[in-house]
């Protein structure tokens, strides 16, 4: 029970090119087709053994959803076939449609029956359902009255009433908070630890590296890798933020050069810096002028612009900045923010470098200089800032090339806690 | 078959579930609840039999009750409002449950189940009110009554065969949707139920014969109305047209299924 296999799966919708034609095939005795197939779906073959928990990944438009509704049933496949052992329960979107006139109650026992429940089995299962739900004395209102994350804690405590053999989910889940997304991922596990199978669809590559151990990732309606969770979410962030990964062996120069701790990027004086992976184009750039920041290089574990830097990794990061003019005393900063906004660490040349000591800049030079810290960082999304500014560093610094948020972070984080920063504690019991 | 029926009875609880909450849905908001489904025809029985037989004093020719043009009224809108009832709710189907069929896989068959069940719920409470209407009025027809049955089961499944064609054509044309709105106006001044057929020019009369609608409501005016068992003749070519028509609803269904949950 539990088991999935798709064979040469291909779907393809009709597209007629006027709204008559299709009237005119249906009636034209010929028989001769008046639509062109627009493919959404292409030879997709995978097995899937019971238990196995399985991250579906792709950008939007991939084909993620038009694969879980064949799955699930509700679409049919123009090639090929899908064959599901067991007792599937699909989390498409918003769940199931709540009418929105009745209570939560009556929707409760509507989605069972839908489910194929009898309504004494759903009697059964609702003190669990409101348990799971937290909804409180808004069981008993309309469901007009929800707030959308209210909606989705129902569909989701209806849903998974009872261990089904197969569990699909799809992006339903991200509307929820994050303490009722991690109670639902917790029955979620407790789920596949019994043998269910696990097909989630995610946006974030954290969850499917976090909760499946395989992840396929669907490009333009072909399986484009299929292998474990992490290798394949490095890939998806990859193709995310557009690193060429075409020429392969650039890549593995690059790397190399990483490696040899070669690390002069070419003194030329051209801003490359919307070039590189991770730019974000929302930067706000500013400052005076009489410096620019020209190119910057992240490096960790040996990786060139890292998909994912795992939390603690010491990381380097290398700003490439060109002086127009001649400066007695010049400072570098850097900062690191979330995304909400938040300033988690910021440090300058002075203050990191040994000793305090200044640096002059002369007219034309162009000057690279490092920072290299342990991200001890949850998983997540960050924003690094750099700053180039001249003066006395003990007192006022005078913008020259400020790039707020002009790039984005991404950890990867295994170890569970709470918060953002990884401050390490231990824990024992001093006395029984 | 066999498995279809198995997860038709597997899923009755969804079913009867449907119906019960499609009846609730109608009045939930409503402070007087269920007693409007009660007064709503119950009003509209008021106004054919009060107006009709006690202010028009308008006579059926050949009927010497009283109430005999109320009851021949009554006879053919009670029963063309269940047949308009159940067309409309299968043109729209598909359309109308498009969230449900595009999100959870369940035996498609439940839909035009519920569609019956919650069509004979609605025509049942209006009928039961005209049927007591009848023993009050003493015009009761007798043991014919029980003639009525056999016609409104075929008239069900001519309303549900052609219901499911138009459903499902709806889904790909919507204009049918609106031409069927069109073309009942039409069936139904056509079809005679506020005039006797006798009115008509005989070529007219005539071509009653080819009118499904214009059988099956003789048929209950022969039963109400003059107390007399139907036509069962007549009927036979219906029953045929209807099965047919069912059979064709089924062909279309799945040989275009994949397509309409695309287009949905």
């Amino acid at each position: 029970m539990g088991s999935i296999s798709v064979r040469s799966l291909g779907k393809a919708y009709r597209q007629y090119p006027t709204r008559w034609s299709r009237l005119a095939e249906w009636l034209s005795p010929l028989k001769k087709p008046r639509h062109h197939l627009k493919w959404v779906l292409q030879d997709l073959n995978f097995e899937i053994s019971p238990g196995e928990s399985v991250g579906i990944m792709g950008v939007n438009g991939a084909g993620k959803s038009t694969l879980l509704k064949i799955i699930t049933g509700t679409t049919h496949a123009t090639t090929g076939n899908v064959g599901i052992q067991g007792r599937v329960a699909a989390l498409l979107e918003l769940g199931m449609g709540f009418h929105p006139d009745f209570t939560g109650r009556q929707n409760a026992v509507m989605g069972g029956q839908l489910l194929g429940y009898s309504v004494s089995e759903i009697n059964a299962l609702m003190p669990h359902i409101e348990e799971f739900a937290e909804i409180g004395a808004y069981m008993d209102e309309p469901v007009r009255k929800y707030s959308s994350g209210m909606q989705v804690r129902l569909a989701f405590a209806v849903a998974t009433a009872s261990r089904p053999d197969v569990l699909i989910v799809d992006e339903a889940l991200s509307v929820g908070d994050a303490r009722f997304q991690a109670k639902c991922y917790q029955r979620v596990a407790s789920f596949t630890r019994e043998g269910t199978t696990l097909l989630l669809v995610s946006h974030s590559a954290d969850d499917v590296v976090k909760h499946c151990e395989r992840a396929i990732l669907i490009k333009g309606g072909r399986i484009e890798m299929d292998g474990s969770s992490r290798d394949v979410t490095n890939r998806y962030l990859d193709e995310l933020f557009g690193k060429q990964r075409s020429n392969p062996t650039a890549l593995e120069s690059s790397v190399a050069e990483v490696a040899s701790e070669a690390i002069t990027m070419d003194l030329d004086n051209i801003d490359v810096f919307a070039e590189r992976p991770g730019y974000r184009m929302e930067e706000y750039r500013w400052g005076h002028g009489g410096a620019e920041i020209l190119d910057y290089r992240i490096a960790a574990a040996g990786e060139l612009y890292p998909s994912r830097i795992d939390s603690g990794c010491v990381t380097d990061f290398h700003v490439k900045v060109l002086f127009h003019e001649a400066y007695e005393s010049v400072v570098a900063g850097f900062l690191i923010k979330s995304l909400e906004g938040l300033f988690l660490y910021g440090i300058n040349s002075f203050l990191a470098g040994a000793g305090g000591q200044r640096m002059s800049a002369q007219a034309g030079e162009v000057k690279v200089f490092k920072f290299s810290m342990p991200l001890r960082l949850n998983a997540g999304d960050y924003l690094v800032s750099f700053g180039v500014s001249s003066g006395d560093p003990r007192q006022e610094l005078v913008p020259l090339d400020r790039r707020y948020d002009s790039v984005l972070l991404k950890v990867g984080c295994e170890k569970p806690f709470w918060g953002i920063a990884d401050l390490d504690s231990s824990f024992e019991v001093v006395r029984p | 078959m066999k498995g279809t029926l198995g997860a038709l009875w597997h899923y009755r609880s969804f079913i009867l579930g449907s119906v019960k909450r499609e009846f609730q849905a109608k009045y939930l908001n409503s402070l007087l609840g269920a007693t409007w489904s009660v007064i709503q025809p119950l009003a509209m029985i008021l106004v054919y039999t009060v107006i009709f037989s006690q202010i028009m004093r308008a006579k059926l020719p050949g009927v010497e009750s009283v109430f005999g043009y109320s009851i021949y009224l009554c006879a053919g809108i009670i029963t063309w409002g269940y047949f308009a009832d159940m067309v409309g709710r299968g043109q729209n189907i598909f359309i109308e449950n498009a969230n449900l069929l595009k999100k959870l896989s369940f035996p498609r068959f439940c839909l035009p189940l519920t569609l019956i069940l919650s069509s004979v719920l609605n025509f049942a409470i209006i009928f039961g009110l005209f049927t007591a209407f009848l023993l009050l009025t003493d015009s009761f027809p007798g043991w014919a009554f029980l003639g009525i049955f056999p016609v409104l089961a075929i008239q069900a499944l001519f309303a549900l065969g052609l219901g499911m064609v138009l459903g499902v054509l709806n889904v790909f044309f919507r204009d049918v949707g609106q031409l069927f709105g069109v073309v009942l106006q039409f069936w139904f001044w056509m079809t005679p139920i506020i005039y006797p057929l006798d009115i008509l020019p005989a070529a007219a009369q005539h071509l009653m014969k080819y009118n499904p609608m214009a059988i099956l409501i003789g048929a209950y005016q022969r039963v109400l109305v003059h107390g007399l068992w139907p036509d069962w003749s007549s009927l036979w070519p219906v029953l045929l047209l209807s099965i047919l028509l069912c059979l064709l609803a089924l062909r279309l269904f799945r040989k275009r299924y994949a397509e309409l949950m695309d287009e949905l």
